[in-house]
């Protein structure tokens, strides 16, 4: 992909262009499929809170050498009373309990069990408790922070489309950036629900965090093509539309692949050696960068263009030329 | 490498010692307690029982006791800050490399503890002060023994003294403590203009200071808060009414200070555990060595990507990375900022964003370069038309940054403040140093070799 994309825009430029308009059921194809299975994954395995937003605790320990069976875990678990925690061992030494907030002797009481099961390397705990208030807070403060970003982000898109008005409405270019972008947020949701299912990953803040710098960092691409666009329209060399756009894709798609690429290539280093804390953040950026790649450039400007034409075959609009 | 990584940067950052900015290279790193190990908890004060104009004030005292506590337990950087969320009043306790997390918690828990205490019986007093003296002695005599031989003097000497209060052998317990005061407050001497402190007891209060001070008319009252002196005035004259006035050779701060901790020390004001979180050391120390792994191995991906997309120019934009690290890692100290895993996380993620910025310049130049534009001439609109697009890629993400800054949580602040700094630092890299870099090979003969730079 990033080979051929190199390629293009350096030896061949727009001589050769690669036809996405021609093509584009398959991309909107590829993209329904995407969102319907990922909004399905929503609806049926439900997206799992931390517990920074429902409050509870989490204590975390490394074994040396390796850590206990699980059943042992959970039999000295139940012992002092919590038999619904959530235990996980991760990797070989790492044990990782979820439960209700606990006090400080009932955390103690726990540890003690734990040690009781083999060696814990000191210094190697982690506990935290997020009393119920401070989650209803956090969930609240949370709330604030995803709405303003995404007014803001609305903002930008209503101040930096209005220049675009042909050949359909500028609100036309900025709905379509819209839905790409909530593409780019609901895959990656979908991803995350299904992991939550299978591997008990929990929406964290840090995953809220990815979420919406992605919605900064991923319009931006579809702004950039739209831009090229109206430069493109201006010049007013090509007769279709729908020519036009593939100008504009082919000279943006070497930007804007390798742009991303750069960044896809930092978050894969964070995701692979960044330890536990940072891994699902970076798998969250790197989803969400991803398809907001590929939906700036498969998706926006190619749903401009089908609605343009829609329009066009109804008469709704007149043909410029 | 890895290991020594902010030795490395000191060490830089040394050759860019500027008279200037002193001591760079010795500013260590503010690394958080996610990195470094530590405990952060967070109280919730119950000023149900405090007037609303009062409870600032509460809070001051409670957070001066609690700081004291917790600079008696030995943490040196502890941070104790109180908050208010809505109606509601926070105490927030940072304990970075705190080694017992639940002895600290126990002990901060209690809440303030004053009491008056009146001077022993002289003889008493004589012989407690003798084997003070004799502990003191043993003491001295045991330095450089083993501990075991300076806990048995110590264990020896527990039972008859009060180890942690040097002033044991003067005053001797009373019955009235500080649940017994209603009220402290600060004023002035009117002729001599220097600042007293009333107290005001509660009706029993008032019977038990009447007793005590009758009893001790030209004698000294001992005010301790936690087990520690704090004022030692003389008693005048006995005192009834239930108002006390403590007169001493205290400054207006002092005065205040003690006020404060007087009414911290009289106010019921229980506190509540409400969230905590604490990291080991060696646990911070892991993510501290794979966060920078994954900055490093990220910074190399995306120097071999330049490389072999870009080549000559790739080059180029390496170095101007680097310099854009070493200004960040710099600002980093400056600010200060404390560096997060979060943090960390915005600083990689700003890197992978710096380089866009010569990717859309590179993309414009070769452009240009197409159109038969001379090198000269294609830098110059390559870089004046990609200013807009980096610009405006840059803005949205400053945009939501901004946003996470103000109105979220301590990760997300963190993430929010590295990620926009970076942003900025990369503007400038890409906007200054390569342009200056590329520049420089204008008009040499170097930019005859076309395919090496594009």
């Amino acid at each position: 992909m990033l080979a051929r994309a190199g390629k293009n825009s350096s030896a061949s430029g727009f001589n050769y262009m690669i036809s996405f308009t021609k093509h584009r059921k398959i991309f909107y194809t590829i993209s329904i499929i995407l969102t319907v299975a990922s909004l399905a994954s929503i609806a049926v395995f439900g997206l799992k809170f931390g517990i920074e937003f429902t409050g509870g605790s989490v204590l975390e320990v490394a074994y040396q050498p390796t850590a206990p069976a699980l059943e042992d875990i959970r039999r000295v678990i139940s012992v002092v009373g919590l038999e619904g925690a959530a235990i996980q061992v991760a990797g070989d030494q790492r044990v990782i309990i979820k439960t209700k907030p606990l006090d400080e002797a009932k955390k103690n009481e726990v540890v003690q069990g734990l040690q009781s099961l083999g060696n814990i390397v000191a210094g190697s705990e982690s506990f935290q408790i997020i009393g119920p208030v401070i989650g209803q807070e956090l969930k609240n403060k949370t709330k604030i922070v995803i709405f303003l970003s995404l007014l803001s982000i609305l903002i930008y898109i209503a101040i930096s489309f209005r220049k675009i008005s042909r050949p359909v409405k500028s609100f036309v270019y900025g709905f379509t950036g819209i839905v790409a972008l909530c593409h780019d947020i609901i895959v990656p949701l979908g991803v995350f629900a299904w992991l939550g299912h299978y591997l008990g990953v929990e929406i964290t803040i840090p995953i809220i965090t990815a979420l919406l710098t992605v919605f900064g960092y991923s319009i931006n691409d579809s702004v950039v093509v739209f831009d090229r666009i109206r430069e493109n329209l201006f010049k007013g060399k090509v007769e279709h539309f729908s020519q036009i756009v593939d100008q504009s894709l082919n000279q943006t798609l070497g930007r804007s692949v390798n742009t991303s690429f750069t960044v896809l290539l930092v978050l894969a280093a964070i995701l692979l050696f960044g330890g536990d804390t940072l891994r699902y953040f970076a798998l969250a950026l790197f989803l969400g960068v991803g398809f907001g790649t590929y939906s700036s450039i498969f998706i926006a400007s190619l749903l401009v263009v089908t609605i343009f034409e829609t329009r066009q075959n109804r008469g709704l609009l007149k043909n410029k030329k | 490498m890895l290991l020594v990584f902010p030795q490395t940067v000191n060490k830089l950052l040394g050759y860019l010692n500027w008279k200037f900015i002193p001591n760079l290279s010795e500013t260590p790193f503010k690394l958080g307690l996610d990195l470094k190990g530590g405990c952060h908890l967070v109280y919730e004060a119950d000023v149900s029982q405090v007037p609303a104009k009062d409870q600032k004030e509460a809070m001051q005292g409670l957070r001066d006791v609690i700081e004291r506590r917790v600079n008696l337990f030995g943490v040196t950087e502890a941070v104790v800050s109180y908050q208010e969320a809505g109606v509601n009043q926070r105490l927030v306790v940072e304990m970075p490399g705190v080694k017992d997390v639940n002895q600290a918690i126990e002990m901060i828990g209690k809440t303030p503890y004053l009491e008056f205490k009146q001077e022993r019986p002289e003889a008493e007093r004589d012989a407690l002060l003798a084997k003070q003296q004799a502990f003191q002695d043993e003491m001295k005599a045991s330095q450089g023994q083993p501990e075991a031989v300076v806990n048995a003097i110590v264990q020896k000497y527990s039972g008859e003294l009060d180890l942690s209060d040097p002033y044991y052998p003067y005053f001797i317990a009373s019955n009235l403590t500080g649940r017994y005061v209603k009220k402290a407050t600060l004023s002035f001497d009117q002729t001599a203009m220097t600042p007293e402190i009333l107290l005001n007891f509660n009706d029993e209060g008032a019977v038990l200071f009447k007793d005590l001070t009758e009893k001790n008319v030209g004698k000294k009252i001992a005010i301790y808060i936690d087990n520690s002196l704090i004022s030692s005035p003389v008693v005048r004259e006995a005192i009834s009414g239930g108002n006390a006035q403590i007169t001493g050779n205290f400054s207006n701060t002092e005065a205040k200070e003690l006020v404060r901790n007087l009414n911290a020390g009289a106010l019921p004001m229980p506190i509540k555990l409400i969230s905590q979180t604490t990291v080991g050391p060696t646990l911070g120390a892991v993510s501290l060595r794979q966060s920078l792994m994954a900055a490093w191995f990220g910074l190399l991906g995306i120097c071999l990507f330049m490389l072999v997309f870009y080549r000559f120019s790739g080059l180029i934009a390496c170095i101007s990375l680097i310099t854009y690290g070493g200004i960040l890692l710099c600002l980093f100290k400056f600010v200060p900022v404390t560096l997060s895993l979060a943090g960390i996380g915005g600083a990689v993620l700003s890197v992978g964003m710096a380089v866009d910025a010569n990717v859309l310049i590179f993309e414009r130049i070769k452009e240009e370069r197409k159109k038969n534009e001379s090198f000269q001439k294609s830098l110059e609109l390559g870089f004046s038309r990609a200013w807009p697009s980096i610009r405006d890629s840059n803005l949205t993400t400053l945009l939501i940054a901004v946003i996470m800054f103000g109105f979220g949580s301590s990760f997300v602040k963190g993430f929010a403040l590295t990620l926009s700094l970076g942003i900025l630092t990369s503007m400038f890299s890409a906007m200054f140093v390569t342009k200056v870099l590329m520049q420089a090979f204008a008009g040499t003969r170097w930019e005859k070799f076309k395919r090496l730079w594009l």
